[in-house]
């Protein structure tokens, strides 16, 4: 099977609200810094391109496609897109890579979450009959699930305190962060609540911003003549929409897609999970049997900003960039699709 | 004995979403020019192409398009349709005329209607002008030309379509 390596990564900042910027306005100052990180002119000189984005965030049909004209799509480009994260963009251009459709592949994902309502707006991914007509929020889901977990004994209070003052203080080396600051547990616990047992500092932000990856087969990768890291393994796993039917504490579907991915055939040094509220990310590193040989969420993960369908991609963005830099040898990163840790993906890489 | 239930065949569940919606920094320079009563395009700055409306970007070259270009009031039909339903609560009736024109500078076109025509007559490179309402009424909105409407001018040949200058047939 062709080795896929990752080339290229580049990221806007996470801001809370990007002003009058449209889709095409936010992408295109990501592209062209990866185009010219990697030294190409525009889509036309990578074998496929494919995004992610959901156009219930900002509430305009269509939007997906305004993001074509950021690519230089004349002559036609072989394109396409998911209306998820767009790690699962790059899922569906690995497969394209593999199956000898292409032999590189541009992937972005894009989100303008500050338009709309967006805890209100994510209720409307749930099960359309019978949760979605109740509006129950993504927030409120997630503390139900927080409060499992501390009714049971799994976690404290300072637990999830101490996963936010961990993200705050890496996400002060993190210069697209949007959130960042020596904030100790204590001071996270003398927060007042916001949902229960959720404090403001547990939810992760709304943010906007976009993400793009080129990734190429490794011969290609030489050809260019660019650092690279090997992506050694992705899966994906999803578990039932109906929440009353899984268990909340657990992520069997993160433990399985990263067992599939052959996260357990070396050590894992680094780890960028997408945990958007501080009780996920217990669950997912005690789900993938994480210890203290792993750092976790260096960057600060998504309580430091939170780009919706690009959030995803950019955890492994940010394990490539530590692999190329020299920092660590191997890694893997994680992301997350709907209520609760439903639908988890994993990606395993390694230096080339 | 249990009574049989009724089949539930419709499931009514209403989605109400409020955005605070934003047009983009290059539409809302258009829409702060076409408030004035100037119709605005921008150029692209590789293969020169002017988009009316422009979204930020040359879809063709993937670039952003910073160039502001000042439209005339004068186009040309590039495509159109007669339509014999009614548009619900507007006063305009059917049968009534939606017409892609481009405007002279421009070389993409934007649907609008057309009006004070016979519209039998109304063909592909007929040359019209833009009705604007009275100046009170300007908004950031397209329809402050209220209509096109065909002027005394020779046909422009189809592949010449998009390609006049803002000058129109004399430049």
């Amino acid at each position: 099977m062709k080795e896929i390596a990752i080339v290229g990564f580049q990221q806007s900042n996470s801001v809370s609200d990007a002003g009058a910027v449209n889709e095409v306005e936010m992408i295109m100052p990501v592209l062209s810094r990866i185009f010219q990180q990697v030294g190409i002119n525009n889509a036309q000189d990578v074998g496929f391109v494919c995004s992610g984005s959901c156009d219930y965030l900002q509430g305009a049909a269509f939007a997906f496609v305004a993001g074509v004209d950021a690519l230089g799509a004349v002559p036609p480009i072989k394109e396409s897109h998911v209306e998820m994260d767009a790690a699962w963009a790059l899922y569906e251009s690995i497969l394209k890579i593999r199956m000898g459709h292409a032999d590189s592949a541009l992937i972005y994902g894009f989100g303008k979450s500050s338009p709309g309502e967006l805890p209100i707006v994510m209720s409307q991914q749930l099960d359309p009959y019978y949760l979605a007509p109740l509006w129950v929020d993504s927030i409120s889901l997630a503390a139900l699930q927080a409060r499992l977990m501390l009714d049971q004994g799994l976690i404290t209070e300072r637990d999830m305190a101490e996963v936010v003052s961990q993200s705050r203080r890496n996400a002060m080396n993190n210069p697209h962060a949007q959130l960042a600051g020596d904030v100790a547990p204590d001071d996270v616990l003398a927060q007042e609540m916001y949902l229960s047992p959720l404090r403001k500092a547990d939810i992760c932000p709304v943010s906007d911003g976009a993400s793009a990856m080129i990734i190429a087969t490794v011969e290609k990768a030489k050809e260019w003549g660019l650092p690279y890291a090997i992506i050694s393994g992705i899966d994906h796993c999803i578990e039932t929409h109906n929440l009353g039917m899984r268990d909340l504490t657990d992520s069997v579907s993160t433990r399985t897609a990263a067992k599939r991915a052959g996260m357990g055939a070396g050590p894992v040094e680094v780890a960028e999970l997408y945990a958007p509220f501080s009780h996920q990310e217990i669950i997912l590193s005690r789900a993938l049997g994480l210890g203290d040989e792993t750092l976790i969420n260096p960057s600060g993960g998504v309580l430091a900003g939170n780009l919706m369908m690009a959030s995803g991609l950019s955890r492994i963005g940010e394990v490539f960039n530590r692999i190329v830099s020299g920092e660590v040898q191997r890694g893997i990163a994680h992301a997350t699709s709907g209520p609760c840790l439903q639908h988890n993906l994993v990606t395993v890489l390694e230096k080339a | 004995m249990s009574e049989e239930q009724e089949v539930v065949t419709v499931v009514k569940a209403p989605v109400y979403l409020k955005y605070n919606f934003t047009a983009g920094a290059a539409p809302a320079r258009f829409l702060a020019q076409i408030k004035k009563g100037v119709l605005t395009g921008q150029r692209c700055p590789k293969c020169s192409a002017v988009y009316v409306p422009p979204r930020g970007s040359c879809g063709g070259c993937g670039v952003a398009t910073e160039e502001e270009v000042v439209l005339s009031n004068k186009a040309t039909v590039q495509s159109f349709t007669i339509v014999y339903i009614p548009i619900p609560n507007n006063p305009i009736q059917p049968p009534y005329i939606i017409a892609n024109v481009v405007p002279d500078g421009a070389n993409v076109s934007f649907i609008h209607l057309m009006s004070e025509c016979v519209n039998e007559d109304v063909h592909i490179g007929a040359r019209v002008e833009a009705v604007w309402k009275p100046k009170e009424e300007w908004g950031f909105a397209m329809d402050n030309i209220r209509y096109y409407r065909p002027i005394d001018e020779p046909n422009v040949p189809v592949d010449q379509i998009g390609k006049l200058s803002v000058n129109g047939q004399e430049g």
